[in-house]
């Protein structure tokens, strides 16, 4: 009996034992560098084919009315606590100013009010999360395309930088400040728009008050919220660890397509 | 009557064999992979949107007195599924989680590698498959061993197959040189329809591709639709395997592994083997 038990209790061991032994081999070669680098290629492929079957106009599906969620999920920072920030939304963001400079012929300082005064365009599209969820709202906001004319990009413009008024992530080096990127291809699709109102109404804070970025083709970590400043770039290397973004500093994949 | 010999008959050609293992090993990874991403939001929905308050499949921690205990829902049903599903890992280190460590890559949560893991993997199993296709409609394998024949679909033979399955009775001598009704069934229903409605589902749920094909929304009810209908068919897949590797056992397991690496499978034939 003792025995039996014991014998019972060395062979639980055992396997798992080894069963810890293989998930440590295969997290070792599951996160290894090289392998992963290897692994990102396809990520390339991926832009490559959408780019090549996709028509660069082509539009997201949009829905009706009765399709928009009632719950919406907030992600990432749903209420930044950064001092500028917090000043803002005390002040209903009266001092709201969006610049877009870097690469342009004429840098652009918007207040809201003229922001809303821009050519804009509204849109009931579906946000598709990385983590597989989605929530359909509606969209109104200020074209991309447009207002990039409107300050002439440089001829060696090629990305798009968004910088946040968000810290998603407390870094010493100050990575952990939200950024995205997207190239001139989505930032002159129709529906790429720098969102005010979301179902209506102003863009509520956990949304991305009062400013978000609508690249519709892409998934949720792509439509950066709490938009400060637009910098057009001939490359981002330079910028938070290199890699075009908050998340893509964490390994996701600059083009989210997929 | 004379003793049964044995003889080795070429069974399985090049390109099936090669595309065969490439398949074996896209799509264990990719079910890993995709675990780990499933992981990410444990819940399954159907139509365009996520409907929080009421998925159709859900794995959660719950809290029961003083301890955590894993829930699974399926529609109206309800599952403590601790250790397994919702609530699991090593003893004194457990944690909320969809599927348990030892099925995801990587073992821990990270959807990052996860994804990069899943597309690789996707890649290679879309190319594999579409060369097994068109070498199997090439070399005559999609027309000579799966299309069923009338004979095959003859109810009384359909019905023959399944009675000497069930008793794990399989066809010996000439009969064994072809697939039976129901393996050119569970292999064309694997390599016809299961793969690629992984793939179109798999596609449907990428933000850029639906752009460019909405029609995919459609066929399939939504994005969400699309997300719960890859799983269903991914188990389905496993289902699948299981039953292979049941199969590939009780009918001589190292004859068929043999006949999957060198093409030769060896029948017993009566009297005078040619």
């Amino acid at each position: 009996m003792t025995g039996a038990t014991s014998r019972r209790g060395w062979l639980k061991a055992g396997g798992a034992s080894l069963a810890g032994l293989w998930l440590a081999a295969c997290d070792k070669f599951a996160t290894d560098p090289k392998t992963l680098k290897v692994l990102a290629g396809a990520e390339r492929l991926s832009r490559r084919a959408q780019r090549l079957v996709v028509d660069r106009k082509a539009l997201a599906r949009e829905f009706a009315p009765a399709d928009i969620s009632p719950d919406f999920k907030p992600n990432g920072s749903i209420n930044p606590s950064d001092e500028d920030y917090v000043a803002h939304a005390a002040a209903g963001f009266a001092d709201y100013r969006l610049v877009i400079d870097g690469l342009v012929e004429k840098p652009l300082t918007l207040s809201l009010a003229e922001l809303r005064a821009e050519p804009a365009r509204t849109q009931i599209t579906r946000h598709d999360c990385v983590e597989g969820w989605s929530s359909i709202g509606k969209w109104t906001g200020a074209r991309l395309g447009p207002l990039l004319d409107k300050a002439g990009l440089k001829k060696n413009a090629r990305y798009i930088v968004f910088h946040c008024a968000d810290t998603l992530e407390q870094t010493l080096d100050g990575s952990g400040q939200y950024y995205e990127s997207i190239d001139l291809i989505d930032a002159y699709h129709p529906q790429t728009i720098l969102a005010y109102a979301m179902n209506d109404r102003p863009v509520p804070v956990p949304h991305g008050a009062p400013v978000r970025l609508r690249v519709e083709r892409q998934l949720g970590y792509k439509q950066a919220k709490y938009v400060m400043r637009l910098e057009a770039v001939e490359d981002f290397a330079h910028l938070g660890r290199g890699n075009g973004g908050f998340w893509e500093d964490r390994g996701y994949e600059w083009y989210a397509g997929i | 009557m004379a003793k049964p010999a044995k003889i080795l008959v070429y069974r399985h050609k090049a390109a099936t064999r090669l595309t065969h293992w490439i398949n074996v090993l896209a799509v264990s990874l990719l079910l890993m992979s995709g675990l780990q991403i499933f992981n990410a939001h444990p819940a399954l929905y159907w139509g365009q949107k996520s409907h929080f308050a009421e998925p159709w499949v859900s794995m959660t921690a719950e809290q029961r007195g003083d301890r955590t205990i894993g829930v699974t829902k399926v529609g109206p049903l309800r599952l403590e599924t601790t250790g397994l599903f919702g609530y699991s890992g090593k003893a004194g280190a457990e944690e909320p989680r969809g599927f348990p460590a030892w099925t995801t890559i990587p073992s821990f949560r990270d959807l990052a590698d996860g994804r990069r893991w899943h597309f690789f993997f996707a890649w290679l199993f879309v190319i594999n498959g579409v060369v097994y296709w068109v070498m199997s409609l090439l070399n005559g394998h999609a027309r000579k061993d799966l299309a069923p024949t009338k004979a095959d679909l003859a109810p009384r033979n359909v019905w023959h197959e399944i009675v000497t399955h069930a008793k794990l009775r399989f066809p010996k001598g000439e009969e064994a040189r072809h697939y039976n009704i129901l393996q050119k069934g569970a292999y064309l229903a694997a390599a016809a329809l299961l793969l690629p409605l992984m793939v179109g589902t798999g596609l449907t749920m990428s933000p850029g591709f639906d752009a460019g094909a909405p029609w995919l929304l459609d066929l399939f009810g939504g994005r969400q639709s699309a997300r719960t209908i890859h799983f269903i068919t991914a188990s389905l897949v496993v289902a699948f395997i299981v039953v292979h590797l049941v199969m590939v056992v009780a009918s001589g397991t190292w004859n068929n592994i043999r006949s999957m690496i060198t093409g030769r499978y060896a029948i017993e034939v009566e009297g005078d083997a040619k």
